[in-house]
């Protein structure tokens, strides 16, 4: 038993007259509302709550605040697991699970502990030296299982999170006596202001509300960033449980306050051995001892307000033991006060049981019997926010701590993390570890002096770390680890930098100080995405006739950011059979395909003729009304980004069909190239992919369909030929319908107001039933443009292909736009005769399906490889495979045997012409 | 998060808007040498100090504008027309 709860009235910020149960570590810890979970781990006397990073050691709860080291815990069960989370920020709620993260099989045994034993074979760096021989990928496994805090969730987070955008005249962040004060000035001379104030509690809440500040508690500011800009993380409970804030402000004032140092001395890691302002903040905000007896070991005079606190809150304080010389602070009655001295020892290993001090100048010891050691080396401003803003610090002597040097502009730092204390503090010294003669006459080896708890790295790393010439503090940082993980070296970092001064001969501000980063506490990634995760990040994009796909039962796909029947499978029948059945039927009768997703783009103006020419390869402007033509795209580096098929509606108004996945990127590049270079061109481009719906009907039967259907007989084939597009009404709606295919058959593309989409494909679903009409989906499609040998853009095309790779570079000569990327196809290595070309491939044996991807080579790869494979299907209306590829020299190299790899198997594969099937191209053009 | 001011929409949050890069690179005639050509399409400066650069109000007007900012501190010295010169400001 050591620590216990304080009668009342003792714990402003708990409720009494509202206990709560949680579990920790199995074990069934009871609590007040208010209470943290580490207030409650203390009142229930619970001292060894964790095991260390490295060494495993036995940990207790070392602070009351986000600078927790030591007591880190997993909370939640499963998807809602949150590891690492500091038990000293986190407030106990009824039912809450909790486990130590870093111990198994417990906290009292756990296996891991042998490293503690081996600590002398342990030091900063040891696994760089360690495990070189023969390599170090022969030991990653058991470290990476052995390093780590904690565990992560193992399913999906069910918890919801938010996220405000505000702006304000004044944020204050901190809600202490400098940042209240702060904001009531502020608030009275007219401005608005925001408080946010990291505990639960505000003491002066009413009158800043009578003031007019909106306040809110819960909320750490995490982050300054650019133009004034603050993030600040807020713990809510209930439905949403954290909200992320992002905060504009002209004027930011930064109240945070300091965290203190720690003493160093030997065993300074041991269960019991505290902060002092730690020690005091538990009596006096939860009402809770930290122990029966408390050492204050000090060198600094707010160790001795903290044992006036102790005293009054009515715990027993066995000693003030100060590594000075002098004080002016004055000790409370009949506490022994030791001056120039130092611990040299602590007793207990799971919880302290004792300590023995000596004078520094060496002598005699005497030990001293206590639970709880409160240390207090000193204080440590949180200058973190205003590092972040790329403000810079200086070292001060007499108080022994890094405050901010000069001002940012539109940033004020006050109060303590700006060195201004309102307690005294005294002349702190920086070094403050106990004395050779003082470590001699303890008469046997001391224990380790620990300097960053959570790391594990000891006096003696940094030690090493300075022989081994890791002097830098960069250098320092990653040797020894020391200043990473969740604490970021909150409590640590000002020591380590003595410590590596004094081996040295610098000053602390010789040494230098890490520049700080966000966050200044950790933050989990669901709350920085504000809740924007899976559908609510990208949602997919339905057509306007979804409905009718499910109701044909059709296996919905993500293309390109949009839910896409991939084939409509009968029952017992797989997607690829489903997709061969279909592309043989739209072949011999007829199908339909809903086509919405298609880019589409409306060209405007007296220049869009002009302007379509210098962004195509092709030439538009010498298309008749009425006609359409395809088109590829390329960037200015010469390489094909996108394709489709333009129409021209009138002379000086274009239909553009862009692919399914490129209508944004093709828009945003007409519009950049408009704005930006061709800024006297009188055009107008707006993207319409939304407000269009199309559906696409093919094979020789799609005209009979139609026809049946009440089509104008203006649409039929004799009478509009093959790309081709006609405005036509239909059931009083108007519509652009497109003669154009991209499987080889006859095709009607009918773009038609989004609306109307379901019910036309309800209408040609119904009169098609005497056609033999089936609904055919992307996979099909895919089938059918690969017999066809045409090109998909980004299936057989990637970053370094251009139009002359891919067979279209004809008419380029005769062109007189210098349209985008032409330059670029004048390059030596765009004319470099090796390069790769699409060809067709057919595997030798007329059975083997060429996979995609599979690398063409004279050789078993690794071999220098000649190309691949971009497109693979097995043809049903011929019955057997066939393939695209990218092969260099390949339109040289028709009828040729190659040799395809694909997972050290060697395939036999022709390259043959395309299209495949019906190489004159006749089908298209269809009958009446 | 910086803050741009669109010449048409006014004080907005940097994610709305996207960095297009260096502006004012004039393209190059087609019968350029090879070398000019590269030094358009990959070569630019990465100064410590004003970059004139070309903003699109992505989630807004859409419109592309100019801004001069400092690199090292972010701060927006000048927004100014696509099409319009670079504002002679005195160098710090």
């Amino acid at each position: 038993m050591s620590g216990y709860r304080l009668a009342a009235p003792a714990g402003a910020w708990i409720d009494r007259t509202r206990p709560l149960r949680f579990r920790f570590n199995g074990n069934e810890v009871q609590g007040f509302a208010g209470d943290t979970v580490a207030s409650a781990l203390l009142a229930n006397g619970l001292v060894h709550v964790a095991r260390s990073f490295k060494l495993h050691r036995p940990r207790g709860v070392f602070s009351c605040g986000i600078e927790e080291p030591s007591a880190l815990v997993d909370v939640g069960l499963d998807g809602a697991r949150t590891p690492d989370t500091r038990a000293t920020d986190l407030e106990a709620a009824d039912g809450m699970v909790c486990h130590p993260g870093n111990a198994w099989p417990s906290l009292r045994l756990d296996i891991a502990a042998i490293n503690a034993r081996l600590a002398a074979l342990l030091p900063a760096g040891f696994y760089y030296k360690t495990f070189m021989w023969p390599h170090w990928h022969l030991f990653e496994p058991a470290i990476r299982a052995m390093a780590g805090l904690g565990h992560a969730a193992d399913a999906p987070d069910p918890d919801r999170y938010d996220e405000v955008s505000r702006s304000t005249d004044v944020l204050v962040a901190g809600g202490g006596a400098a940042g209240t004060q702060a904001a009531l000035a502020a608030a009275r001379a007219g401005a608005k202001v925001l408080l946010l104030e990291a505990t639960p509690h505000l003491a002066q809440a009413d009158a800043l509300r009578a003031a007019g500040v909106e306040c809110h508690t819960r909320c750490t500011v995490f982050g300054l960033y650019d133009h004034g800009l603050a993030a600040a993380v807020q713990t809510v409970g209930g439905v949403v449980r954290e909200r992320l804030w992002k905060i504009r402000a002209p004027r930011i004032v930064v109240a945070i306050g300091a965290f203190e140092r720690p003493m160093l001395f030997p065993d300074n890691d041991r269960p019991g051995v505290m902060l002092a302002s730690a020690v005091e903040q538990y009596a006096v905000r939860y009402g809770v001892a930290c122990g029966q007896r408390i050492v204050v070991a000090t060198a600094c005079d707010s160790g001795y307000h903290t044992a006036r606190a102790l005293k009054a809150a009515g715990i027993e304080v066995a000693a003030i033991v100060d590594a000075r010389e002098h004080s002016r602070a004055e000790a409370p009655e009949s506490v022994a006060v030791h001056r120039a001295s130092t611990i040299v020892a602590v007793a207990g290993k799971r919880a302290v049981r004792g300590v023995t001090i000596a004078p520094q100048a060496g002598g005699a010891l005497r030990t001293i019997e206590a639970d709880c050691i409160a240390s207090a080396g000193g204080w440590t401003p949180a200058v973190h926010l205003h590092s972040m803003a790329g403000g810079r610090l200086q070292w001060v002597e007499d108080t022994s701590m890094f405050v901010p040097k000069g001002s940012l502009p539109g940033i004020e730092m006050v109060g303590a993390c700006a060195g201004q204390f309102d307690i005294p503090l005294g002349v702190v010294p920086a070094d403050h570890q106990p004395s050779a003669a003082a470590l001699a006459s303890l008469g046997h080896k001391p224990g380790k002096v620990f300097v960053d708890l959570q790391n594990d790295v000891s006096a003696s790393d940094v030690e090493l770390a300075a022989r081994e010439n890791y002097r830098s503090v960069e250098h320092l940082k990653r040797y020894t680890t020391m200043g990473m993980a969740t604490d970021q070296g909150k409590t640590s970092n000002v020591n380590a930098l003595v410590l590596m001064g004094g081996q040295t001969n610098r000053t602390p501000d010789q040494v230098g100080t890490t520049r700080f980063r966000p966050p200044f506490k950790p933050v989990t990634l669901n709350t920085l995405a504000g809740g924007r995760s899976g559908e609510r990040y990208k949602p997919l994009k339905h057509m306007p006739g979804h409905a009718w796909h499910e109701a044909r039962a059709a296996a919905m796909e993500e293309f390109g950011g949009w839910l896409r029947p991939a084939a409509y499978p009968l029952k017992g029948e797989g997607l690829i059979e489903a997709a061969e059945r279909e592309a043989l039927r739209v072949r011999t009768e007829v199908g339909l395909f809903e086509g919405s997703p298609l880019g589409k783009i409306e060209v405007i103006g007296p220049d869009a003729a002009d302007f379509l020419d210098l962004m195509y390869v092709g030439t538009m402007s010498t298309l008749a009304v009425g006609g359409a033509r395809y088109g590829l795209l390329i960037n200015e580096n010469g390489v094909i980004f996108d394709d489709g098929i333009v129409s021209r509606l009138g002379p000086e108004h274009f239909f553009v069909n862009t692919t399914s996945g490129g209508a944004e990127r093709v828009a945003l590049a007409f519009e950049e190239w408009l704005q930006c270079e061709y800024v006297k061109r009188r055009v107008l481009v707006a993207p319409v992919t939304s407000a269009w719906g199309n559906v696409t009907v093919s094979g020789p039967r799609a005209w009979q369909l139609l026809q049946a259907a009440g089509f104008d007989a203006a649409l039929a084939p004799s009478a509009m030929k093959h790309m081709t597009l006609r405005e036509a009404a239909y059931g009083g709606v108007g519509m652009r319908v497109l003669r154009a295919s991209f499987g080889g058959e006859l095709g009607y593309e009918i773009n038609l107001p989004a609306l109307h989409t379901q019910a036309l494909l309800e209408r040609l679903w119904a009169t098609g039933r005497d056609f033999g009409v089936v609904p055919y989906g992307i996979e099909a499609l895919m089938i059918m443009r690969t017999e066809k040998g045409f090109l998909h853009v980004g299936g057989d095309t990637d970053g370094t292909t251009l139009p002359g790779d891919v067979g279209m570079d004809r008419g380029i000569a005769r062109k007189a736009a210098n349209f985008v990327g032409r330059r670029s196809l004048l390059r030596p290595a765009a004319k470099d005769p090796h390069r790769m070309q699409l060809v067709g491939l057919l595997p030798r044996d007329r059975r083997t399906r060429l996979p995609v991807g599979a690398h063409a080579a004279a050789s078993k790869p690794p071999a220098a490889i000649d190309g691949f494979v971009t497109s693979s299907c097995y043809s049903p209306v011929l019955g057997h495979p066939v393939a695209l590829g990218m092969l260099a020299r390949g339109q040289s190299r028709i009828g040729e045997t190659i040799t395809v790899w694909h997972l050290g198997v060697g395939i036999e594969a022709e390259v043959a012409k395309t299209p495949f099937y019906d190489p004159s191209g006749a089908r298209v053009n269809g009958s009446d | 998060m910086m803050q741009l001011t669109c010449p048409w929409c006014g004080l907005r949050p940097e994610n709305e808007f996207s960095c297009g890069g260096t502006t004012g690179t004039a393209r190059p005639s087609l019968d350029c040498s090879d070398d000019e050509w590269a030094r358009y399409l990959f070569f630019r400066d990465n100064p410590k100090g004003d970059h004139a650069e070309r903003w699109r109000h992505t989630f807004g007007c859409g419109q592309w504008f100019n801004v001069l900012r400092d690199t090292a501190s972010h701060e927006v010295r000048a927004v100014y027309g696509i099409t319009d010169p670079r504002p002679e400001l005195t160098p710090r």
